[in-house]
């Protein structure tokens, strides 16, 4: 009986010594509570996040009043998994204290998220997912990333009138594909295309070729893909490189997220040509791009690339700091909407950004890209501008 | 265009994925035939030599060959080292404890590749000699898949004439049959699990290595694929290394022409097949040895 | 306790029974999760999840330690419970404990129908057919995307206040102690299940069928009727989720959910009654504390960590503790 009594107690202190481990409280600090995706196949864009607000804060670590300081804090989501989005955000409130909440990755996790923010008040301000729907979840949410709308009904529209009748369309089977085929379908056809033929790809995909295959047989002259996410994209265009679908005379356009510039260099010279649109490009001419791409060259060496994701997640840390700037640290819930909501940054990486305040949404522009040998290097050339985008999905929903 | 044709390109691109799959799932049904131990973390071996070739190739400039000549040796060694420091010890404990420790080595093993090549899928360039498509009966089919099975073939013809004429094939199949029947005849049981869970584990670093542009080489790669390895082996029947070929190339064609035919299915199909082969055939299609 | 005592005539009565074989120490789990909820207020969400997985485990106990079947697709019954509870809530059946029991039953069908089946097939096959029923009814929850949300997630579960009182709030207080009644009730049922004729007609099953099959036992009766059982325990372990949460997702169907909780069983020792109430905690606590460190690098230290499990503590904590037990007794 002493042993066991003797064990349970060994086991209950230091189970105690695990809980009450100290999280490391700075004095006057705003923490601010991250749920992206760290692990697992999409954790690229987890860690570019990350990277992004690290360089963001180094740069700007004077701008803050003396005896404030940020604090970040990273939870792991390991991918779409709501219910585990969800409860890391009732940890980071009701454990972390946080302030903010910031990343959420995945429209699942977003949607979760957001409706468990309006129970909780937490002014977040969301950098992972392109969710059209979510702000109108919570008043508490603001977006600093994009809607997959805003892409791809213009990209939709622009194909229309620039001489393509028919298009397939290709697109991964999930929310985020979904919402991508909806939005090109609609602008597409409303400029009188014709949709050849849909496929929509498992998640979990192991090998392409057998849907590229499919569409190589539908011989359309134009396909229209999405794949979520920069691993994706690249085994996606590995794969129509492998069958030839350029070289057979198929056109690939899409979203920029099939062209990331993060993973650019691996996909190749099978991506040359390809057509996207999007709200960012590493080679875009605004000095505001030019610095951005620069500061993370010199941070993080010359391979590496900041894709959109690294843009999100600096305009949502730096939506932070001018939020805990304005109020100096007493992050009152209502007042820091109100002022997240009227958020704008001219001198965004993306061009000029701003914040409707109807839905707290952004408004960017959309650039047509192409992709070119630039210096040897492969790069989404800009060569068309949509100015000041508002989401299509919510003015089409109101 | 036919319908013929699709078929046969299916039945290519399908036979091309079941090879790979063949070459890294033949050293799990030997070793759990073997040593009936549940070893969920064979796909660990093939990420192993997945990342050896890419990094060979990629950074160092080996060529092609020299670097999937690397990845079986270095999944060989590897697997080596770890039977002997870690395997060994839990040869006859409880399944669930193997089960345990495959997924402890999985998780280890994830975090170790993660941290030092990123999270990022790792980039596979095919040599020039190998890329491009052949027209096959009318249709433009990958010269590399077309290579993959012509050289799958070569080496599992490599391994059968080995194991069916060897001394070393004969203990094994001996082992499998009648463990303590072999070791009384002088059979050193202990090394002879070392050398096969080495080739196992070699066999399946070159699988991962050729099959790095199907299978892709990432962090989650042991997760990720480790039910087609075990439905390979299971429905192949343990201890043997006829019954996974048979096994992965109806699996391979089965997944491929899914996927082509009916995309949305997910991963239902295959279980529904792999329920059917074992309802008639429960030890699996060519069973031999332990149960 | 010896051969002698155990086989005198047992206590009739149903608190007798009831309590029939207690030791004081088995207060304790009870007693430290009441403890906890006082010492450390900000993990009492995270307690809650270890009270509803301990639920879960519990269930998986019965099948795979008390009736020696390995399965792989026990999420398929918490599951159904999850979706099945969250499917009334947003329907407007949202009073949490007619909701539980409804979702209880519905996962105790499924479980028998699939029971039914599974339990014929041996080996491999019963194995497979495991995890073909969670992936079926994975992919068809998948696909069905217009009344389970698909990959979104079932979304806008309100639960109404437990007993007409107790809300569900954002500190996750409600939650905690309703998930500890319920595991507690159920507690108290297997205690019962496992140590009555019933339970020992189980372990005969397990450790020589053969015989059982013998001496006229009904086996497959047996296994069938404690199959059900179990998957009741794991939908009501789902449904508790899904009205905490207020959310359910996918993952409550999968494959990497069922392999999670066999974890975390093994981790604490199978058929061991308490294997899920150690098992539980140390998984999810070291996965918290881990995670938060590096979230990064924690699979690195999991995996060290499951490892060192295998190596010295052979057959779960609990057979460990019991053998540390055993050599202390023989030494005194």
């Amino acid at each position: 009986m002493k042993i066991a009594g003797r064990t349970c107690v060994a086991v209950a202190a230091l189970g105690a010594c695990v809980l009450a481990a100290p999280a490391g409280a700075i004095a006057d600090s705003v923490k601010v509570g991250f749920i992206v995706t760290l692990t697992g196949g999409q954790a690229g864009l987890g860690e570019t996040i990350q990277k992004a607000t690290k360089l963001y804060m180094k740069l700007h670590a004077n701008e803050l009043p003396a005896g404030l300081t940020i604090e970040p804090i990273w939870r792991d989501d390991t991918g779409p998994n709501p219910d585990q989005a969800k409860r890391l955000a009732q940890d980071l409130i009701v454990r972390d204290h946080v302030q903010f909440l910031s990343g959420i990755t995945w429209t699942p996790n977003a949607m979760a998220v957001g409706a468990f923010t309006k129970q909780a008040k937490m002014p977040t301000v969301m950098s992972g997912n392109g969710a059209p729907a979510v702000t109108r979840e919570s008043p508490y949410v603001v977006k600093t990333s994009f809607t997959v709308w805003q892409a791809c009904y213009p990209l939709g529209q622009w194909a229309a009138k620039n001489g393509i009748k028919a298009a397939y369309t290709a697109v991964t089977d999930y929310a985020g594909g979904h919402d991508a085929e909806n939005a090109f379908i609609k602008g597409f056809t409303e400029g009188g295309g014709k949709i050849l033929g849909s496929a929509r790809i498992p998640f979990n995909t192991v090998d392409f070729l057998p849907f590229v295959q499919r569409i190589k047989d539908a011989k359309p002259p134009v396909v229209f893909v999405f794949a979520p996410g920069a691993a994706a994209a690249t085994t996606y265009m590995k794969a129509f490189d492998d069958l030839g679908v350029k070289q057979a005379g198929i056109k690939i356009i899409g979203p920029g997220d099939i062209t990331d510039d993060m993973e650019l260099q691996n996909m190749g010279p099978a991506v040359l040509g390809v057509e996207t649109a999007l709200y960012y490009s590493a080679v875009a001419p605004q000095p505001a791009t030019k610095a951005f791409v620069e500061a993370w060259h010199k941070e993080y060496g010359a391979n590496d690339t900041p894709g959109f994701f690294s843009v999100n997640g600096w305009d949502a840390i730096a939506a932070i700091y001018g939020a805990v700037k304005a109020l100096n640290g007493k992050m009152d819930p209502d007042k820091t909407m109100a002022y997240l909501s009227h958020w704008k940054n001219p001198d965004s990486p993306r061009g000029p950004l701003e914040i409707d305040p109807e839905t707290r949404d952004v408004i960017h522009n959309v650039y047509m890209r192409r992709v070119e040998m630039v210096d040897g290097k492969l790069a989404n050339v800009v060569f068309d501008t949509i100015p000041h985008v508002k989401d299509p999905w919510k003015e089409f929903n109101k | 265009m036919g319908d013929w044709s699709v078929l046969i390109s299916i039945g290519l691109l399908g036979v091309a994925y079941g090879m790979v799959l063949y070459l890294i799932s033949v050293g799990l049904s030997i070793t759990m035939g073997l040593m009936g131990f549940v070893n969920l973390a064979h796909g660990v071996f093939a990420m192993a030599g997945g990342y050896v070739t890419v990094t060979l190739m990629n950074k160092y400039g080996v060529p092609f060959f020299a670097a999937l000549a690397g990845a079986f040796v270095v999944a060989a060694v590897l697997g080596l080292v770890l039977e002997r420091t870690l395997y060994a010890r839990l040869y006859g404990t409880s399944d669930f404890d193997q089960v345990l420790f495959s997924i402890g080595l999985i998780f280890v093993s994830i975090a170790v590749v993660r941290h030092f090549w990123g999270p990022l899928t790792q980039p596979m360039r095919v040599p020039a000699y190998l890329k491009g498509v052949i027209p096959v009966l009318g249709r433009d089919f990958p010269s590399y898949r077309l290579f993959l099975i012509g050289f799958s073939i070569a080496t599992i013809a490599v391994l059968w004439v080995t194991l069916e004429h060897s001394r070393f094939g004969a203990m094994i199949r001996a082992a499998v049959d009648n463990r303590r029947m072999a070791q009384s005849l002088g059979v050193n049981t202990s090394r002879l699990f070392a050398q096969t869970f080495a080739l196992g584990s070699g066999l399946a670093g070159l699988g991962g290595g050729l099959g790095a542009d199907i299978l892709v080489i990432a962090p989650g790669y042991p997760i990720q694929y480790i039910l087609y390895f075990m439905i390979v082996v299971i429905l192949g029947g343990l201890g043997t290394i006829r019954g996974p070929f048979l096994a992965a190339l109806l699996l391979g064609i089965a997944d491929t022409a899914c996927r082509y035919f009916w995309p949305e299915a997910g991963a239902v199909f295959i279980f529904i097949l792999v329920f059917v082969i074992l309802y008639f055939r429960p030890q699996g299609l060519l069973h031999r040895g332990r149960a | 306790m010896s051969a002698l005592e155990h086989f005198s005539a047992p206590p009739r009565s149903l608190l007798a029974r009831l309590l029939y074989g207690v030791r004081p120490w088995e207060a304790l789990p009870w007693l430290a999760a009441i403890v906890a909820f006082f010492l450390f207020p900000g993990y009492v969400p995270i307690f809650g999840q270890i009270l509803i997985m301990t639920l879960f485990a519990l269930s998986l106990d019965i099948v795979v330690g008390y009736c020696g079947i390995v399965t792989l697709g026990h999420a398929a019954y918490y599951g159904t419970g999850a979706y099945t509870a969250g499917l009334l809530a947003v329907h407007g059946w949202s009073e949490p404990i007619s909701n539980a029991a409804f979702a209880m039953a519905m996962a105790a069908l499924v479980g028998f129908v699939t029971g039914a089946v599974i339990l014929r097939a041996h080996g491999f096959i019963t194995v497979m057919l495991t995890l073909a029923v969670t992936v079926t009814l994975y992919e068809v929850a998948n696909h069905t995307g217009r009344w389970t949300g698909g990959d979104d997630g079932l979304r806008g579960i309100d639960m109404a206040p437990v007993l007409g009182r107790f809300e569900f709030d954002i500190y996750g207080d409600t939650a905690f102690f309703y998930a500890l009644a319920a595991l507690f009730l159920s507690f108290v049922v297997v205690r019962l299940l496992v140590n009555s004729p019933f339970g020992w007609s189980l372990k005969g099953i397990r450790e020589n069928i053969g015989r059982m099959h013998a001496i006229g036992c009904p086996v497959y009766r047996r296994l069938l009727q404690a199959y059900t059982i179990a998957a009741a325990l794991a939908g009501l372990a789902g449904a508790l989720q899904a009205q905490t949460t207020q959310y359910v997702a996918l993952r409550a169907l999968s494959f990497d959910l069922s392999g999670d909780v066999l974890v975390m069983l093994i981790i604490g020792g199978i058929g061991r009654l308490y294997g899920a109430f150690i098992g539980v905690p140390v998984y999810i606590l070291a996965q918290d504390r881990l995670a938060s460190e590096d979230p990064a690098n924690w699979y690195f230290w999991m995996g060290i960590l499951l490892i060192v499990i295998v190596l010295f503590a052979r057959g779960g904590m609990l057979a460990l503790a019991a053998r540390l037990w055993d050599r202390r007794r023989s030494d005194a």
